[in-house]
């Protein structure tokens, strides 16, 4: 109860700071178990994708976090995981990151959805950098899951990598058409073609 | 007896005024999507019902803010100028360099120039931003060791403080204008308001109704040379009307009306062009019909600045 208030305060602020709009451009917001994937450049970016989503779904929507950063310290581990339930990932050994892959496709089966950095690391704001391939472990683990590409505008400005103040610009975020993995789609294609629908995504 | 004395206020008579011009345009509005377009969706229609609509909340959010006196005016307008200065810096391209600007801008530059303004400090905000301003924010971009297109970022950053909080603050500002003989310095706010704003209703009519020959298609396809001339002269007129209101005889008041139209016609010119360059068509989406905050205020931005140093230089 408390905490469902503490995380509709965190959603309220992040709205009223930014100014956010949700534009659904290539699908509605259903519940079915999905994969949103978006770039990534700020720590508020998986807080402003769960405050676009309806009511209904933020419940089951959980981010996919860094261990690294969100289990340091009490706080952020109270806010990772009571807050916003979200899944946290071992980057620093294959074993454990395979680990939060099985976390993840559990989840998905779970009937819950995932908030994915492909990106790995927070971009400096300007160009979206190559994606990692956990998510197409993931993709391959779970073909039948839909990946639906997220832009957000303008958060890389609103709170830079290494700044805490946030600078009160206006944010959006564009839900573009999901993608499934192919029939005998290498990494690579796979990769591309992810990048690519989210790049196009950000021109509209 | 109530309706007496609220009616004996001239504040109450202008926005009695403007609701009465409000109702005769709703009704227009419904005439027409009820003759016209036979209740099916027409483009300029139902945009034109939107637009009245956002007037309505406009003028009321007005309405109850000059009833609650100058704090809530200044407050008003300092919102607005937040809002504005977000849209206009959301959409203008910066770099991190300009983080620590930004910062400046919204949480210092911002709350001072509108506390100065409450705090009738005539000799410092009138120079606050324009001089300080100017100064230290290409100082704190330096400091964000970024030399990449470092004149245009300080520019577009300056202006953007400039046109969206230092030349809005104009309009709470006439507030602290001491007109002898004159006690109410809020019906000279209303006057600008209506006047501009008037302008930019009559200029969208008369180009709709009478509009042939484009003004520039190239920064803003919509404006006509019909409009402009005729919501310009409308809204002096509208101006004229309103001199009982103000320390003007109807004659200056036409004069006055007609400066603050023609600049607010510029201020909404230059806009355009930075959105055109920018590719965009409306400053943001928060008012139904209008775009954002700044595409509705863009011509009082200019038109307020002048307006106050005219009444500053010959009534006070």
């Amino acid at each position: 109860m408390i905490n469902r208030f503490i995380a509709g305060g965190f959603c309220w602020f992040a709205r009223l700071l930014t100014g956010l709009t949700a534009n659904w451009i290539g699908t509605e917001p259903n519940k079915v178990a999905r994969i949103y994937y978006a770039n990534h450049s700020s720590h508020g970016d998986f807080l402003l994708i769960w405050a676009s989503l309806p009511d209904v779904l933020r419940p089951y929507t959980r981010p996919v976090a860094g261990k690294d950063y969100w289990d340091k310290g009490p706080i952020r581990r109270f806010l990772i995981q009571q807050i916003f339930h979200g899944v946290l990932l071992d980057r620093s050994n294959p074993r454990e990151a395979a680990k939060g892959l099985d976390v993840m496709a559990k989840v998905l089966d779970g009937g819950e959805s995932l908030i994915l950095f492909p990106e790995g690391t927070r971009n400096q704001g300007t160009e979206l950098q190559p994606f990692k391939g956990g998510i197409h472990h993931l993709a391959q683990l779970r073909p039948e899951i839909e990946l639906v590409p997220v832009w957000i505008e303008n958060i890389g400005r609103v709170m830079p990598k290494g700044t805490f103040v946030p600078v009160p610009l206006l944010c959006s975020i564009r839900y573009g058409a999901p993608l499934l993995l192919q029939e005998n789609e290498s990494k690579k294609e796979f990769l591309t073609r992810l990048e690519n629908a989210l790049k196009a995504l950000s021109a509209q | 007896m109530m309706l007496d004395t609220l009616l004996a206020n001239p504040v109450s008579q202008i926005f009695v005024g403007a609701f009465a011009l409000l109702i005769i345009f709703s009704a227009i509005g419904a005439g027409l999507k009820w003759g016209i377009a036979k209740g099916k969706p027409h483009n300029v229609i139902d945009n034109m019902n939107s637009r009245t609509k956002a007037w309505w909340v406009m003028v009321g959010l007005l309405a109850v803010t000059f009833w609650q006196g100058r704090n809530a005016i200044i407050a008003l307008f300092a919102l607005i100028s937040f809002q504005c200065l977000r849209e206009y810096l959301s959409l203008i391209q910066t770099r991190r360099g300009d983080y620590r600007a930004m910062l400046w801008v919204f949480f210092c530059f911002l709350p001072l120039q509108y506390y100065l303004i409450w705090d009738d400090w005539y000799g410092l905000y009138s120079i606050f931003i324009p001089v300080y301003g100017f100064l230290l924010l290409p100082i704190s971009a330096s400091l964000g060791k970024d030399v990449t297109q470092f004149l245009d970022r300080a520019a577009k950053i300056q202006w953007g403080l400039m046109i969206c909080v230092y030349c809005l603050s104009h309009i709470p500002a006439l507030l602290t204008l001491h007109i002898p003989g004159y006690p109410r310095p809020e019906l000279l706010i209303l006057f600008l308001l209506f006047v501009v704003q008037s302008s930019d209703v009559f200029q969208y009519v008369w180009g709709k109704l009478l509009g042939k020959h484009k003004l520039s298609p190239a920064i803003s396809p919509s404006k006509t040379v019909e409009g402009l001339i005729g919501g310009v002269f409308t809204a002096t007129l509208v101006g004229m009307s309103l001199w009982w209101a103000t320390p003007f005889t109807p004659l200056q008041a036409a004069l006055i009306a007609l400066t603050i139209n023609i600049l607010g016609f510029f201020g909404g010119f230059v806009l355009s062009a930075i959105k055109r360059d920018r590719g965009v068509k409306d400053w943001g989406d928060l008012i139904e019909g209008h775009g954002g905050m700044l595409d509705r205020v863009d011509s009082l931005s200019f038109a307020a600045p002048v307006f106050f140093h005219i009444i500053r230089y010959w009534w006070v």
